[in-house]
C-alpha cells in the first residue's frame, strides 16, 4: 500500500472570532490537531493615526492617543505628553508628576484587570470576566469624578492636566486600594490556582527569554519569560524612582518559565505592585496648580525624539520629528501590542489548536493599538 | 556611552565608511550609508563593548527636502528630496542607548533589512513599506501590512493623494 498521503489544512480565525479581541484574523495552518503555523492578518481597524496627527497641532493628537490603545488611554496620553515636554523641555509641577503616576497605576490595574478576565473567558471561565469588571468599573468610577470620561480621557495635557483631583478623590481611591486587595485574593481562589485554569495555560506557549528580547517583547510578556525588566524600574521617567516597589517576573511555578501562566501571573502581582505604587503617591502627593505649566502655545523647537513608557501592556514609544511648526512633522508610535504579537506563531507552532486561544490571551493585544 | 563613542568603536572596524553625527534635542544621532547598514547593525549586536540587543522602534520618515511643485488642481507633488529610516537602539547590558538615521533617495529608497539581526524589525519594516514604500532588501517576506495589498500609493508620504476609487468604492469622503 502507498504512503497515506496527508495534507495540511488551512484553518481561518476571524476577524469576527470571540477569543480574537477584535478584528484580529489569523490564518491557522494546522497538520490534524497540531499547529503548524500561524499568520496573523491586522489593518482591519487602520484609521491612519500617524497621518492624521501630522494634520493637527500638538494638543490635538492627544485625544487620537486615546483611541489607540482603549484600554489604557490613560497611558497613552502619558507617554505623549512626556514626549512632547521633553521636546520642549517643560517642567510640569510636582503635583502633576504625581496624579500622572497614580492615574497610569490605576489605568495599569484596569487594563490588567480586563487582560485576566478575557484571558479567562478564552479559557472557558466566565465567572472571573465579571468580578474583573466589576473591580475595573470602580476605577473608572474614579476617572470620571476626576475628568467626566470613563474610556477617552484627554486627561493629560501638555505641561499640565485638564482638571485637578476632586476632593474626595484620595479617601475613595484609597477605600478602593484597600478593598482591592481582597479582590486579588478572591481571583486567586477562582482563577489563578483553579486546577482546570492551570492545565490549560501551563507548559503552553513557552517563550524563552533570549527569543523575546530579540523579537521585541516587552511588558509582561518578557517579564513572564523571567527578565527582570521594567522601564519604570531600568530607564526610570517622571518619578517612578521615588516608590518602593518590585519588578515582577515570571518564575515557572506551575510549569515552565515563560508559559501562559507566567505572563498571567505577572499581571495579577503588578496589580498588587501598583496598588503599592499608588498608596505611597497618595502619601506624598503635594499640593500645587495643575494647569500652571500648560504652555500658551505648543511649537516645540526643530529637533525629533524618541520616548518610550512602560504601558501596560509593555514599552509604548513616541517617535516625534518637529520641524518647528506648531503641527508634528511625523509621529510615530512604536506599539506594544503591535510588536507583542509577532510572537504568536513561535510560541504557538508545535501546540493544539486550542492553545492558540490561550497563547493569544496571555499575550494581552488591543486591535486599536496595532492597527493604529 | 555617548554617540560619540559608540562611533569611535564603529569607526575602528568601518574606517572607509562616512559616517556622521547630528546633534539633536533628543540625543545625537548616527547618520549612516545605506549598504553599510546591515553589517554594521550585526556589528553592533555581537560586539562586546556595545551589545545592542534590541531594537526599540524603527520609523520610516519622509523629509519632504526635495523640490516642491504646485498642480493645477492645488494639490503639489514633490521632485527628488529624501525618505529616511531611522533605528532606535538599546542595549539592555549597558543601558545606553544609539539612534542611526538612513537617508535614502525618493527615487530608489532601497535599504538593507535589518530583520536577520533583531526579529523585531519584521513588522516594523513591513510597517515603513507600507507607508512610505521603502524597500527592505532582503526581508523575508516585504508584504503590505496595515493596508489591503492592493492599495495605491504611500499615505504618509507628505505629497501623497488617495485613489479615487477603491474596488468601486468611493475612498475621500
Amino acid at each position: 500500500m502507498a504512503e497515506l498521503k496527508t495534507d495540511h489544512i488551512v484553518l481561518n480565525m476571524g476577524p469576527q472570532h470571540p477569543s480574537t479581541h477584535g478584528v484580529l484574523r489569523l490564518e491557522v495552518v494546522l497538520d490534524g490537531e497540531v499547529v503548524v503555523d500561524v499568520i496573523p492578518h491586522i489593518g482591519y481597524l487602520h484609521r491612519c493615526f500617524e497621518k492624521h496627527a501630522e494634520a493637527m497641532t500638538y494638543p490635538q493628537v492627544i485625544p487620537y492617543t486615546d483611541r489607540m490603545d482603549y484600554l489604557s488611554s490613560m497611558y497613552n496620553n502619558f507617554g505623549y505628553v512626556e514626549a512632547v515636554e521633553r521636546l520642549m523641555n517643560i517642567e510640569v509641577p510636582e503635583r502633576v508628576k504625581y496624579i500622572r503616576v497614580i492615574m497610569g497605576e490605576f489605568q495599569r490595574i484596569a487594563n490588567h484587570l480586563v487582560a485576566i478576565g478575557t484571558f479567562g473567558i478564552d479559557i472557558g471561565a466566565f465567572t472571573p470576566f465579571l468580578y474583573c469588571f466589576r473591580d475595573r468599573e470602580r476605577i473608572l468610577d474614579l476617572f470620571e469624578m476626576t475628568c467626566g470620561a470613563r474610556l477617552l480621557y484627554n486627561y493629560m495635557w501638555i505641561g499640565g492636566l485638564s482638571h485637578d483631583l476632586p476632593p474626595d478623590f484620595i479617601p475613595k481611591a484609597k477605600e478602593f486600594l484597600k478593598d482591592f486587595k481582597k479582590s486579588i485574593k478572591e481571583l486567586n481562589d477562582l482563577l489563578s490556582f483553579n486546577k482546570i485554569f492551570i492545565e490549560r495555560t501551563a507548559n503552553i506557549g513557552i517563550l524563552l527569554p533570549d527569543t523575546a528580547i530579540n523579537y521585541g517583547c516587552s511588558g509582561p510578556v518578557l517579564r513572564g519569560s523571567g527578565v527582570k525588566w521594567d522601564l519604570r524600574k531600568n530607564d526610570p521617567y517622571s518619578i517612578y524612582d521615588r516608590f518602593d516597589w518590585e519588578v515582577v517576573v515570571g518564575k515557572g511555578e506551575m510549569g515552565t518559565v515563560g508559559d501562559c501562566w507566567d505572563r498571567y501571573m505577572v499581571r495579577v502581582k503588578e496589580m498588587e505592585q501598583s496598588c503599592r505604587i499608588i498608596e505611597q503617591a497618595l502619601d506624598q502627593i503635594p499640593d500645587g496648580d495643575v494647569t500652571s505649566a500648560i504652555p500658551k502655545r505648543v511649537k516645540p523647537p526643530v529637533g525629533e525624539i524618541y520616548f518610550r513608557v512602560e504601558s501596560p501592556k509593555g514599552e509604548l514609544g513616541y517617535h516625534i520629528i518637529s520641524d518647528g511648526s506648531p503641527n508634528p512633522f511625523r509621529v510615530k508610535v512604536r506599539a506594544p501590542s503591535f510588536v507583542n504579537l509577532q510572537i504568536l506563531p513561535i510560541i504557538s507552532r508545535g501546540y493544539l489548536v486550542a492553545d492558540i486561544v490561550a497563547n493569544l490571551g496571555s499575550l494581552d493585544i488591543v486591535l486599536g493599538e496595532i492597527d493604529r | 556611552m555617548t554617540t560619540q563613542e559608540i562611533l569611535e568603536i564603529i569607526k575602528q572596524k568601518f574606517p572607509e565608511e562616512q559616517f556622521e553625527i547630528k546633534t539633536n534635542i533628543g540625543g545625537d544621532i548616527l547618520i549612516s550609508p545605506p549598504k553599510v547598514l546591515r553589517d554594521l547593525c550585526f556589528f553592533l549586536r555581537d560586539d562586546e563593548r556595545l551589545s545592542f540587543d534590541s531594537l526599540m522602534n524603527l520609523s520610516g520618515v519622509d523629509l519632504a527636502d526635495g523640490e516642491k511643485k504646485k498642480l493645477e488642481d492645488g494639490t503639489f507633488e514633490i521632485l527628488g528630496g529624501h525618505l529616511a529610516t531611522v533605528y532606535h537602539l538599546y542595549s539592555m547590558k549597558h543601558n545606553h542607548k544609539l539612534t542611526i538615521k538612513v537617508l535614502l533617495p525618493k527615487e530608489n529608497p532601497v535599504v538593507p533589512s535589518v530583520e536577520r539581526v533583531w526579529r523585531a524589525a519584521d513588522w516594523h519594516e513591513r510597517e515603513a513599506y507600507d507607508m512610505f514604500g521603502i524597500i527592505f532588501e532582503g526581508h523575508h517576506n516585504l508584504k503590505r501590512i496595515l493596508l489591503p495589498d492592493d492599495w495605491d500609493g504611500y499615505p504618509l508620504r507628505k505629497d501623497y493623494k488617495v485613489q479615487e476609487f477603491y474596488h468601486g468604492m468611493k475612498v475621500p469622503y
